[in-house]
């Protein structure tokens, strides 16, 4: 089944490398992934879909939060949280259709980030299914070109972020 | 104000500030200044003679003594070889600091001489790891990596260091608090399903107890003790926690898994109420997880969050250290007196007159012959010389599990051995490591000639360093595990497992200096085995034991563990 995992990390060399490769070692293959960092610099959000048998979930999620990188891991898979994802479109027109792309665009909220006798660069967000019907429709239209940014997600339930507090030692 | 220093002196700084007093390592070109602070600092280095055994002998220092083990390697090839050993650690969760010298940081991504990935490479053999970019961050990467290493659940960090690191000069700050934001480790397990746990225990018609490596990486052999006491509790040990209980107490029953014995497979089998403390359910320990305690409520003690529901979902599962656990558990259950009375303590007395039957149906027996030297002879020697004392590094194969049947271990981090990996080759360089860690015990390297064929170049350090391990080979001129499989599931085809031109050994060890002795006779294995532990400097002896004995019983791989071939297949007469 397809998981979505929304994870704090630290933002140091080879975070990302331990978390993907959790995934690559048990033959899990990665739909998405996004990561930027948070309000604090220190710290990035990561935001992966990943299809997992469903029986692993729990045991994913853990080794996730075993990482000395990973402040927080957490399913979003079924908690109420929001799913976004963003598609660039670029799409060629000829004189007949321009206006015809323009209104399908409308339709699925997409704005024109780029005009050109060719064609279009369109951008739209949304649900990931909402993403596919509009890159349906576009393709109706001619040829496309895409790049899609995987899903970002946002959980709606306050999760207490738990960090652990230095550990003093005599000086070593 | 410190005076100047450079980053080679002030890592040697950082493992004299750890208490280590001996580390295990091999040089090379990047890790030059390391070795140029090494030629005059108090620490002591030890040379061995290939990196992956450096790893193995760290190892069998910190089995020996719960201590850190350290162990050093150069880039590239260095850095590849200490792989094994790491994977080993990290299976048998083994605290190691590796440290690794790296090329030149400018040079790193240019496919410089002797560079390799090592960062990426040790990613997923580590619990940790780190690559070193500036002298500054040296002394807190290290005591990082140790306090890493030693906390929750032990493990392998490997530390690499690019040689200017080791060249940059600098002032050396004392490391006064570790900040690892999300490095989780829990210890003191929840007090509700502790009074829960301790409950089921108490009303539990047929207990059992199965403990791991886990008791003995915690020092809760106490704690255990006590608790196995408290309840009057049959208790089997895994492969990794032989001597957390000793071999001669009461309630321990045998060995549990694919060579465990009849009445401690079975008693797991039939029990209602078991009681897993720092075990992870290996598959090697539950056979086929479905049929496995069937009928079980399983209490679930470990350290590792991860590990609780892995491989069987627990009723009452216990997040913590197992000895803080078993503490309070023991507490809990004192003030609980688990007086059994009426129906429950006649449940408790059929089920300790079950265990006993079991055990006295199909004992591990010792097997002897007049002719020729039995395997399970040779651990009964063994065990006559070490009387549950002298520490036994084994290596992978039979004879690992004939001496975990028949070997007693009075106390824990006697046995040493590679049980999660498996990795051949383990047996003598652990022993080194042991044997310098605990240079006042006799010291076992016990092992196959296929293993032992492994490891011949640290012959040189034992001779080197003069370390008094005794070497016992017990030879019968196979794989014999794989020939054991080859013979039950591959219609006895024998693939490549023959080993035959073994060295001669009185010759090879007569190479390096010390006594060597070959014996094939049941009647000389006594005395050869005493003149090997009155040598008091190494002995190799090599015993060349019945070529075809197999390891019984044993649980097919796959199979539930209760339906366990207890004895050799009987040959069918063919009529002439």
């Amino acid at each position: 089944m397809l998981l979505i995992i929304s994870l704090l990390v630290e933002n140091k060399p080879g975070a990302l490398m331990r978390i993907t490769g959790l995934l690559s070692a048990r033959a899990y293959n990665i739909e998405s992934l996004t990561v930027a960092r948070t309000l604090d610099p220190e710290i990035s959000r990561m935001t992966i879909v990943v299809d997992v048998d469903s029986t692993l979930r729990q045991q994913v999620i853990k080794q996730m939060n075993k990482l000395v990188n990973v402040l927080q891991a957490v399913d979003l898979t079924e908690s109420p949280a929001v799913r976004r994802e963003m598609v660039l479109v670029r799409v060629r027109t000829v004189q007949e259709t321009r206006t015809a792309v323009l209104k399908e665009a409308e339709i699925f909220g997409a704005r024109v980030v780029d005009s050109s006798t060719e064609g279009f660069a369109l951008e739209a967000t949304g649900d990931p299914e909402k993403l596919d019907e509009f890159i349906d429709v576009m393709r109706s239209y001619g040829e496309i070109e895409t790049t899609r940014s995987g899903v970002v997600a946002v959980s709606l339930e306050p999760k207490k972020l738990r960090l652990q507090p230095p550990v003093l030692t005599e000086a070593r | 104000m410190s005076t100047l220093t450079n980053g080679a002196k002030m890592l040697l700084e950082c493992l004299a500030r750890e208490g280590v007093d001996c580390f295990f390592g091999y040089p090379g070109g990047v890790t030059l200044p390391l070795y140029d602070a090494i030629y005059d600092h108090h620490v002591r280095h030890v040379l061995v003679r290939h990196e992956e055994n450096a790893c193995f002998a760290a190892e069998g220092y910190a089995r020996a003594t719960g201590k850190v083990g350290v162990c050093c390697a150069t880039s590239g090839p260095g850095a590849t070889n200490l792989v094994t050993g790491l994977v080993d650690a990290m299976m048998d969760s083994i605290p190691i600091v590796a440290l690794t010298g790296q090329v030149t940081s400018k040079l790193i991504g240019s496919d410089a001489f002797q560079e390799a990935d090592t960062f990426g490479i040790t990613r997923s053999c580590t619990k940790h790891n780190y690559l070193v970019k500036k002298l500054e961050d040296l002394p807190q990467v290290v005591h990082e990596a140790f306090y890493i290493a030693a906390s929750g659940r032990p493990g392998p960090v490997l530390v690499d260091i690019p040689k200017d690191v080791f060249q940059a000069q600098g002032h050396y700050t004392p490391v006064t608090s570790i900040h690892l934001p999300g490095y989780k480790v829990f210890t003191e397990g929840h007090t509700g399903q502790i009074r829960r746990a301790a409950q089921l225990m108490c009303e539990a018609e047929r207990p059992f107890v199965y403990a791991g490596g886990g008791i003995i990486a915690a020092n809760a052999s106490d704690e255990l003790r006590e608790l196995v006491e408290l309840l009057d509790v049959p208790a089997v040990l895994t492969l990794m926690g032989l001597g957390a209980l000793p071999s001669n107490h009461p309630n321990f029953v045998s060995m549990t898994g694919m060579h465990g014995s009849y009445a401690a497979n079975t008693g797991m089998t039939h029990c209602d109420v078991l009681i897993a403390l720092g075990v992870r359910f290996d598959d090697r320990v539950t056979g086929r997880l479905a049929a496995f305690a069937p009928h079980a409520k399983v209490i679930h003690v470990d350290i590792d969050p991860a590990e609780i529901g892995k491989n069987r979902a627990a009723d009452v599962p216990i997040v913590g250290d197992v000895k803080r656990v078993l503490g309070r558990l023991n507490t809990v259950l004192a003030e609980m007196r688990p007086e059994r009375k009426g129906r429950l303590a006649a449940a408790r007395q059929a089920w300790w007159s079950q265990i006993r039957g079991w055990k006295a149906e199909h004992p591990l027996a010792p097997v002897t012959s007049d002719s020729e030297i039995k395997p399970q002879h040779l651990m009964m020697e063994i065990d006559r010389l070490s009387a549950g004392e002298a520490i036994v590094a084994s290596d992978v194969g039979q004879h690992q599990m004939w001496a975990a049947q028949f070997i007693r271990f009075n106390a824990p981090r006697l046995w040493l051995n590679s049980g999660g990996l498996g990795a051949m080759g383990f047996g003598l360089p652990s022993a080194i490591g042991a044997q310098f860690a605990r240079p006042d015990k006799l010291v076992f390297a016990l092992v196959g000639d296929g293993g032992f064929q492994m490891s011949i170049p640290e012959l040189s350090t034992v001779a080197s360093y003069g370390l008094p391990v005794k070497i016992v080979v017990m030879n019968n001129g196979y794989l014999g595990m794989v020939r054991q499989w080859q013979e039950l599931f591959y219609n006895n085809r024998l693939s490549a497992v023959e080993l035959d031109c073994f060295p001669d050994a009185e010759k090879l060890a007569g190479a390096y200096g010390f006594k060597g002795r070959t014996i094939d006779k049941p009647w000389e294995l006594a005395s050869a085995l005493e003149e090997a532990v009155r040598e008091p400097g190494p002995y190799l002896l090599n015993v060349k034991v019945s070529r075809y004995e197999n390891v019984y019983p044993m649980v097919p791989a796959g199979g539930a563990i209760n339906e366990m071939v207890l004895a050799p297949p009987q040959p069918v007469a063919v009529p002439k």
